[in-house]
């Protein structure tokens, strides 16, 4: 027993310089799994590792015998991978679990998630970074709608390999007729849902067949076993002949004669010397020097993490997008995307969200739901909201355009969460499928901080602010840094409580509007000091015409009042 | 291991431009993780504990703000029970390195004597590692702290999140974490809250030793085998460096050994071994037949027991 199935050699005869020749020449594979208790998942990844000797001898010593009423001690495979307290004691996977694994020709990171629908929201996490997916079917069974949402959303979140394991072959007497009608049904089923590529294999993960070693009770079956077809299905060979996209995270900028534009190249190649496009700018340059700490190289190919260095002094910062000017990415203000809802609290339109999309995060709205999907049937049914572990395909508005491409085209630009300003929760998972409007569409306002101290006037505000179509989010945090945060992804922020004359001083300067609707006299302070006699701000209207007259509200907002 | 067959030569093609090793595709994902904390979060620090794992995200550190400097510092949280070679290590790197070290330590309790003999190793843990490190998180204001934990190291941390939420007392909840999807982290916290940050997350033991050696990257010599004074009792080697750890008649001997994991002296068995160097090691995991935190105490005490830990605030 060992790491690499060398139980059969002697550990001397083991070549090192062999060994880490292959080691190096080796890429990465990262698939999901979905599938409930009774499926055999748990069991199929165990016997995975366990084959091909991915597992010590102290890990199946921890699993050995602990069935209770077995005879004699028994590895139970799924234990190998069952892991939180939680869990053990429900016997179920409730979260994301990640396994890795290799073999001769390549590492692995297993996704591992749960099957149920209660945790649609955990199953799309695990299928947004894999490349492929194995969705498990009982032979007794049949495709179940369980298995249908399983395809549908590892088809959604953009995975190109499909594999169905035809499991628990064992009990339907290795049959072959069982096996070519499931196989055709679900090759129907996946057709539906996009182009993705499938493999069906059948498989018994209990006793081991066709996992690891091919099965000698199938011998219908001239396919692969499951983990020749994980070893050789191509991966990444798409993604560097993509349009060049770098979502710039860091300028780096050590010395007056040194700036990077740091970032992981989301799509494409680029070399020394291509002329660029950067965004929003819209300025082109040409690079001069891509920088690892490894030595300069001559080109570069997703998804690696390089900076580069620019011809021109242009101004680029954080949340930018350098491009190649032929491919130019798509930007609009308005979207229409494929949400999956991840939290508790259900999606309310019109209410600030902020959204975060490579290395930017803006303010955006969700104008109104088209669908949810219900997950049973595959059928769109109109909905006015979403809730937790939803699909369904909304419209969002967002206050600064956004350069994005398709999520079809391209899953990092094309990808975006859904944050709640207030409690930071991450609510939702979004796919960007069109733009809806250009980049015309002026913001309706100005970021501005408001200082409020009644409850009552300070929902009065909101709701006036909301009604204008104002990216408004209210706190008690009384924080200056989390004010300012706010205040940078271009929200009016209400605090209820009181405006310290240092906020006033370090915020209400420059961009922001700073008001003080607290003070004994209601007087609206200002980053102009212009102080205003008009004593309106004890009323929701009052606080809308001074945030007119200070430049805060545009006259596109005030059209609706 | 036998010749490969042409058949099998043929199988393992030679990575191209369009083919990235799978080491190369980890550091780029760190190297992304790093750079997203550091534009994200106020007040970041490194934990660095001096064992392999820190050795990597250091270096990974380094390139990810190269030709920058690693623009936060480091904290290591020194239980007084560390190998001397560790600390003389430590202060070695910082140096050559020009870093900005912070070292924290529960001084208290390291006065009152706590030791794992007396106080068992959970509430020793709890004192001088768990403790230390909140205290010193808090004393500084550090808002998100990188760790070294990988995901294959032990089955709690399979479901750890990259980004790892804590609350305000610095603990963890497996059962409300945020979700984590594609590499959409989400950084935001409210005053007192942190975010631990596990870059390694996907590497493997494997992964870490291969990348040690493809990169050069200095390592503490308490990983190569030497003849060290070791405590034999059983199957275990315990290192003779802490006084209260009494050995009996004979126990004492000089032992070809090395350590797998870098802990506190009265806690971390050695294992027998002859690998010197990093290949020889290499070859040692391969054909290992047990998991690399098995020669730790800690993980052992009761079954979960890390999770327990975690939730208390420990990495």
């Amino acid at each position: 027993m060992s790491l690499l199935g060398l139980d059969t050699v002697e550990e001397k005869d083991f070549a090192i310089e062999e060994f880490l020749a292959s080691e190096e020449t080796k890429d990465l594979l990262r698939f999901s799994t979905a599938g409930s208790v009774d499926d055999g998942k748990s069991t199929l990844i165990g016997r995975l590792l366990y084959d091909s000797r991915n597992v010590y001898e102290d890990q199946v010593r921890a699993v050995t015998g602990t069935v209770a009423g077995a005879k004699k001690p028994t590895i139970d495979f799924a234990l190998l991978t069952d892991g939180l307290r939680a869990e053990r004691e429900q016997g179920i996977t409730i979260d994301v679990a990640y396994r890795y694994f290799s073999t001769q020709r390549r590492k692995f990171i297993i996704a591992d998630t749960p099957g149920h629908e209660q945790y649609t929201r955990n199953m799309a996490t695990g299928a947004s970074t894999a490349d492929l997916a194995i969705i498990l079917i009982d032979a007794r069974k049949g495709i179940l709608t369980q298995s249908r949402r399983h395809a549908y959303i590892a088809s959604l979140l953009g995975i190109r390999h499909l594999v169905a394991a035809i499991n628990k072959m064992d009990l339907v007497d290795f049959s072959e007729e069982v096996y070519r009608q499931i196989e055709k049904d679900f090759s129907a089923l996946v057709k539906q849902f996009g182009n993705a590529s499938l493999v069906t294999i059948p498989v018994s993960a209990l006793d081991g067949d066709n996992v690891v070693e091919p099965s000698t009770r199938t011998p219908w079956y001239t396919g692969p076993t499951l983990l020749q077809h994980l070893e050789e299905v191509p991966v990444w060979i798409d993604e560097t002949t993509k349009p060049f996209r770098l979502p710039v995270q860091r300028v780096i900028r050590p010395d007056m004669n040194y700036r990077g534009f740091a970032g992981q190249i989301s799509a494409g190649t680029v070399r020394r010397g291509d002329t660029i496009l950067a965004l929003p700018s819209g300025r082109t340059s040409r690079i001069a020097s891509i920088t690892t700490f490894d030595g300069d190289l001559e080109s570069a190919s997703a998804p690696l993490s390089i900076a580069v260095t620019l011809e021109d002094e242009l101004d680029i910062s954080r949340g930018d997008i350098i491009t190649t000017p032929l491919h130019r990415p798509q930007h609009a203000t308005a979207l229409e995307a494929s949400l999956v809802w991840f939290d508790g609290q259900r999606l309310e339109t019109h209410k600030p969200y902020l959204l975060k999309h490579g290395a930017q995060t803006v303010s955006a709205r969700v104008t109104r739901v088209l669908h949810r999907t219900n997950i049973h049937t595959i059928v769109d049914e109109a909905v006015n909201s979403l809730g937790m572990n939803d699909i369904g395909a909304a419209e969002l508005e967002l206050v600064r355009p956004l350069y994005f491409d398709p999520y079809a085209e391209n899953r990092a630009s094309g990808s975006f969460i859904l944050i709640d300003p207030h409690t930071n929760a991450t609510l939702a998972a979004g796919m960007i499928r069109r733009g809806l409007s250009g980049a015309d569409a002026a913001p309706i306002h100005r970021p501005a901080l408001i200082f409020l101290s009644q409850d009552a006037f300070v929902n009065e505000v909101e709701h006036a602010l909301l009604a204008e179509g104002v990216a408004v989010v209210r706190t008690r945090v009384q924080s200056e840094k989390t004010w300012a945060s706010l205040l940078h992804l271009g929200l009016v922020v209400l605090v209820e409580g009181i405006a310290t004359e240092r906020a006033k001083k370090s915020l209400g300067t420059g961009e922001f509007v700073v008001v003080d609707a607290t003070s004994e006299k209601q007087i609206p302070f200002g980053n102009d000091n212009q102080k205003d006699d008009k004593q309106e701000g004890d009323s929701p209207s009052g606080i809308l015409d001074e945030l007119r007259a200070r430049g805060v509200l545009t006259a596109r907002a005030g059209g609706k009042a | 291991m036998a010749s490969p067959t042409t058949l099998e030569l043929d199988r393992i093609a030679a990575p191209t431009a369009a083919r990235l090793s799978h080491l190369k595709l980890l550091e780029a994902e760190s190297i992304h993780i790093f750079r997203e904390v550091a534009s994200e979060f106020q007040k970041p620090v490194m934990l660095y504990s001096i064992g392999k794992d820190s050795s990597v995200m250091l270096r990974l550190a380094q390139k990810a703000f190269y030709p920058g400097k690693i623009p936060f510092p480091l904290l290591h949280v020194d239980t007084g029970y560390k190998f001397r070679e560790m600390i003389q290590f430590r202060d070695t790197i910082a140096k050559d390195l020009g870093l900005d070290l912070r070292v924290w330590r529960n001084e208290p309790a390291i006065a009152a004597g706590a030791n794992p003999v007396e106080l068992g190793t959970q509430r020793c843990c709890g004192l001088l590692k768990t403790q230390a490190l909140l205290d010193g998180l808090r004393e500084h204001g550090f808002d998100a702290a990188f760790g070294g934990a990988r995901r294959d190291e032990e089955k709690s941390r399979a479901k750890e999140r990259i980004f790892s939420f804590r609350d305000k007392a610095g603990q963890w909840d497996p059962k409300n974490q945020r979700p984590e999807i594609w590499n959409l982290y989400n950084a935001r916290i409210s005053p007192g809250e942190s975010i631990r940050v596990f870059p390694l997350s996907n590497w493997t033991e494997l992964d870490i030793w291969h990348y040690i050696l493809l990169e050069d990257i200095p390592i503490s010599d308490l990983y190569f085998a030497k003849e060290r004074e070791m405590i034999v009792r059983g199957d275990s080697l315990i290192p003779t460096e802490q006084s209260f750890v009494k050995s009996l008649p004979g126990e004492a001997q000089m032992v070809k050994s090395r350590l797998r994991s870098l802990g506190c002296s009265p806690c971390t068995g050695a294992i027998r071994s002859d690998a010197d160097t990093i290949p020889k090691i290499i070859a040692e995991l391969v054909t290992f037949r047990s998991s690399e935190r098995a020669n730790r105490v800690i993980d052992h005490d009761t079954d979960g027991s890390m999770e327990i830990k975690k939730r208390e605030g420990y990495f």
